[in-house]
């Protein structure tokens, strides 16, 4: 079975690597590519844990071929913090706790990211609904959610400010 | 009653400058970029990758197994069946590892849909799957059940010819123990009751749901010797078991726990690390097993199910008189349902003159149960505090002020035998009495409910090391690990002992060969017991650096005082000497003595039991049979939060997963026995847009047993739940739900019988 050639970007930088065609991008970010930050929760779309962003939309990167990624610009959790400054979301999770465990991290700030992207004022009901599709089996999501809108609204601060 | 230890266990009251804050957790930058390495991000040089075959049968005898077509596979280098695990020494003498062998691999049956029948190793974990096609099984396929209550009957299909005689008047049952608790005359207390309440009720079986499936690397060598690396509660669980199942020295295998992605007592037990072993020591290469979330709900623990019935008691005035139960609890294919833990639980809350519970440990063709948060209580308590919800309402009683009337408090005598030291349910229904939400209006079609929890929590084996750096910094290893941000408290219990910073500790969780003996991570023990351990360990380097301080002041070691996180000369005859900071004392270690540090090692007692009691608001749907949870109040007595943040989130995180037992988790089987939802669509667990915000109220009675007063608060959340909405839901629906989880489908029955009576009645 001949692999596939791909070229790519993760996290700004050009990628390439070499694929079975049945490997899932996450097979590829966690298996070739040694980026272990993606987690597999489940491996069929419904736990959110390997959550990453493929030109500006999040997806589940185990419903996502390896192969599939040609061409696109792909943003995963260990692209978030610039060197040693941490994103205000990441920030406010650990001034929150709202982390225990810590698996469903990744793919929760992958995911809430792109949320405030979209849409940088949300209300609690779009913060819940938007991380709907992100199980999180530890903290019962309150603090989860207090996070990201304590973190929308310091990035509304900052905004304004500059 | 004070404790009897050879060093100061007892509370003291004291002003907190570290304990208490809410600072981020040791961990937590690794855990927030993706860094923090948990099971399946471990790899290692030639390392293959191994898949389990599983039997797709409930029950079935195991003919014959041909594995040569797999073996053959190029690509392939190791496969195990059950002739790779004979029964060692170790095991013949100990009925529950003869049943985590015959869990870990099938031996002359396949005992339910999962059960790991044989495992390949090979180069490529594509290659690994296509091998476990070519395994030819031979099954005769056996009559199966999966109901606690047909296990039970005189006609039902036997698991283990071995068992249950007892029960089965001579021969075989399918129930492995029976269990009683309790004191007083039941009988005589129901004659003098004025109101009885009896119903009877059943659970489904939850699972745990962990995020992270269970992952684990082996690599031994030819000497026999190696290393295992897994996502465990507790690594020295994992070495011992795996070494007597394998025949191996103890000392053999050192064993390292990863970050864990949730355990909940899903990880108390092994389940693929043995197979690992026996691969990686038969290919003579590292081996690698990383469970799919199907595994994970076909082979690993859920809790039990439950078949329950409760009958209660109580004069007009409110004062109960008797309080019964009966509980059913299957715990799959072998014997060790908590069903001994839930009759305990069962009635713990109350004080009562009279009481009984009977618990029936009963075997199905279901996965082993494993430990789920408080095994075994949120069962019982789910039957008893709808009954006692029942009784109130019956007798035009407020559900708070009847458990108020029947509380157990300081030295009541507890419904399994103890007698109570000092407690905190009483505080905790005060509390809840006060709050907002209690006194706050409902909308329609809204209930409210509450009920009461109670988990004995647990203290444990327990060794910690703390080591004194050259700069002062302070390196703690504790052997427990860390499943909820543990590691913060325990920096912040150092810290708070030797007047540092909470920044200049550095909390690890050591491996097997570096630390003594730790228990798993369970039973709430953690905050308790390693940082009971710790605080003596820090207390021991606080002596050790008194005495550097007095060798170089040249005085003795009780003329030097330690204040704010230095050593200072005190009395009379100290003389004057600038005060020696642990800066100071760390870096003349290497010419006043060498290395400093303490260490602890304890089998802690006096953990001190936790209570809670739960508010909840829920709205039902008349037409779909859908409820809402509208709002949710936690008020549980944690003795002294040491991180708030982490003990609301205790509370927040067990409260919900209460939410999903009691609204929609359970594991649905097939007329064949096979499990119908193994994956996260189907089994589904709460997910954000379906929660309100979890508010929480700390009540802090000191733990007797603990100098901070520390009591563990893991467990005790997750047992109110489930009672507390049944209540709400039972108010809103207008008729009592007694069978969880209330589902849409079965709320919907429920409601449309209830209007049928109520037609019938007119």
């Amino acid at each position: 079975m001949s692999k596939h050639h791909v070229t790519t970007t993760i996290n700004g930088d050009d990628v390439e690597f070499l694929c079975d065609p049945q490997e899932t991008l996450l097979d590829v970010l966690r298996d070739r590519l040694g980026m272990t930050g993606s987690k597999e929760g489940c491996g069929t779309g419904d736990c959110g844990a390997c959550t990453v962003n493929v030109d500006g939309k999040i997806v589940c990167a185990c419903l996502m071929l390896g192969a599939e990624a040609e061409g696109r610009a792909i943003s995963t959790i260990e692209g978030m913090a610039q060197g040693e400054l941490l994103h205000p979301l990441q920030r406010k999770f650990l001034e929150h706790a709202a982390l225990q465990c810590g698996i469903c991290t990744p793919g929760i700030l992958v995911a809430a990211k792109a949320l405030l992207e979209e849409n940088p004022d949300p209300s609690e009901t779009e913060v819940r609904y938007w991380l709907a599709g992100n199980l999180c089996r530890c903290t019962g999501y309150d603090k989860i959610v207090r996070a990201v809108m304590d973190a929308a609204e310091e990035m509304r601060g900052r905004n304004y400010a500059a | 009653m004070p404790l009897e230890t050879d060093f100061p266990q007892n509370f003291e009251a004291r002003e907190f400058k570290v304990v208490g804050k809410r600072p981020v957790r040791p961990d937590g930058v690794d855990k927030v970029t993706g860094r923090a390495k948990f099971g399946a991000d471990a790899v290692a040089p030639g390392m293959l990758h191994a898949k389990i075959l599983r039997s797709p049968h409930a029950h079935a005898k195991i003919v014959s197994i041909d594995t040569s077509k797999a073996e053959a596979l190029a690509g392939v280098k190791a496969v195990v069946t059950r002739d790779d695990f004979p029964v060692h020494e170790a095991v013949k003498e100990d009925q529950e590892l003869m049943s985590v062998l015959t869990n870990v691999m099938a031996r002359e049956k396949a005992l339910y849909d999962g059960h790991a029948v044989a495992a390949v190793a090979a180069t490529d974990p594509r290659i690994a799957a296509q091998a476990l096609k070519l395994i030819e099984v031979e099954y005769e396929v056996l009559d199966h059940v999966i109901d606690e209550d047909l296990a039970m009957q005189p006609d039902a299909p036997i698991l283990h010819e071995h068992l249950g005689h007892e029960y089965g008047g001579g021969k075989p049952s399918n129930v492995a123990g029976v269990t009683e608790i309790g004191h007083g005359d039941v009988e005589k207390g129901f004659a003098e009751a004025e109101v009885i309440v009896e119903r009877s009720f059943k659970t489904g079986a939850a699972h745990q749901g962990y995020i992270e499936p269970h992952a684990c690397l082996a690599n031994i060598g030819s000497d026999g010797r190696g290393e295992l690396w897994c996502c465990t509660q507790g690594q020295f669980m994992v070495r011992d078991t795996c070494t007597q199942l394998l025949g191996m020295d103890v000392s053999n295998l050192r064993v390292t726990p990863s970050e864990i992605g949730g355990g909940f007592g899903g990880k108390t037990t092994v389940f693929i690390e043995p197979v690992a072993v026996a691969l990686s020591r038969k290919a003579g290469k590292p081996v690698k097993i990383v469970m799919s979330r199907d595994e994970v709900f076909r082979a690993t623990g859920p809790t039990a199910s439950a078949s329950l019935w409760i009958k209660v008691g109580a004069k007009k005035d409110g004062t109960i008189t008797a309080a019964d139960a009966i509980l059913k609890y299957q715990g799959g294919a072998f014997p060790g349902s908590p069903v001994d833990m839930g009759a305990m639980a069962s009635f713990a809350c109350y004080a009562l003159e009279n009481v009984r519970a009977v618990g029936y440990d009963v075997v199905t063709n279901r996965p082993k149960q494993a430990a789920y948060r408080a095994p075994g209580a949120p069962m019982a308590a789910f039957a008893v505090e709808s009954v006692i919800s029942e009784l109130a309402g019956e007798l035009g009683m407020d559900p708070i002020d009847f458990r108020l009337k029947n509380a157990a408090g300081d030295g009541t005598k507890s419904s399994f035998g103890p007698t109570y030291d000092e407690i905190g349910l009483i505080e905790t229904l005060e509390a809840a009495k006060k709050t907002e939400h209690y006194n706050s209006p409902l909308g329609p079609n809204q209930g409210r409910g509450v009920a009461s929890g109670f988990w004995f929590n647990f203290g444990g084996q327990t060794a910690v090391s703390l080591n004194l750096n050259v700069d002062g910094t302070v390196a703690l290893s504790v052997g427990t690990p860390d499943i909820g941000g543990s590691r913060a408290s325990m920096c912040a219990m150092a810290a708070e002992e030797l007047g540092c910073d909470y920044d200049d500790v550095y909390c690890i969780v050591a491996d097997t060969a570096s630390l003594g003996f730790n228990d798993v991570t369970d039973g709430s023990r953690v905050t308790f017991a390693s940082g009971l351990a710790t605080i003596q360990a820090a207390r021991q380097a606080k002596q050790r650096m008194i005495d550097r301080a007095a060798k170089i002041w040249g005085i003795p070691s009780d003329a030097v005082k330690w204040e704010n996180g230095a050593a200072h000369p005190s009395g009379p005859n100290a003389g004057e000497h600038e005060p020696l900071s642990i800066k100071d004392i760390a870096a003349m270690a290497g010419e006043t003595g060498g290395p400093i540090a303490g260490h602890h090692e304890i089998a802690a007692e006096g953990a001190g039991p936790s209570f809670a009691t739960h508010i909840v608001d829920a709205e039902i749907d008349r037409d779909t049979g859908r409820i809402d949870i509208k709002r949710y109040t936690v008020v549980q007595d944690a003795g002294k939060a040491v991180h708030p943040a982490y003990v609301e989130g205790q509370f927040q995180g067990g409260a919900v997963q209460g939410i999903g037992w009691a609204l929609n988790e359970e594991y649905i089987y097939n007329d064949k026995g096979l499990l119908e939802n193994p994956g996260f669509l189907d089994y589904r667990v709460p997910v954000a847009s379906d929660l309100p915000m979890i508010e929480t109220v700390i009540v802090e009675k000191p733990n007797p047993g603990h100098p901070y007063g520390v009591r563990g608060v893991g467990e005790t959340s997750i047992v109110p739940p489930m009672g507390a909405i049944a209540n709400a839901v039972s108010a809103a629906a207008k008729v009592r739900a007694t069978e969880i989880p209330m589902s849409p489908p079965r709320m919907l029955k429920l409601l449309r019988d209830s209007e049928a009576t109520a037609k019938a009645a007119e």
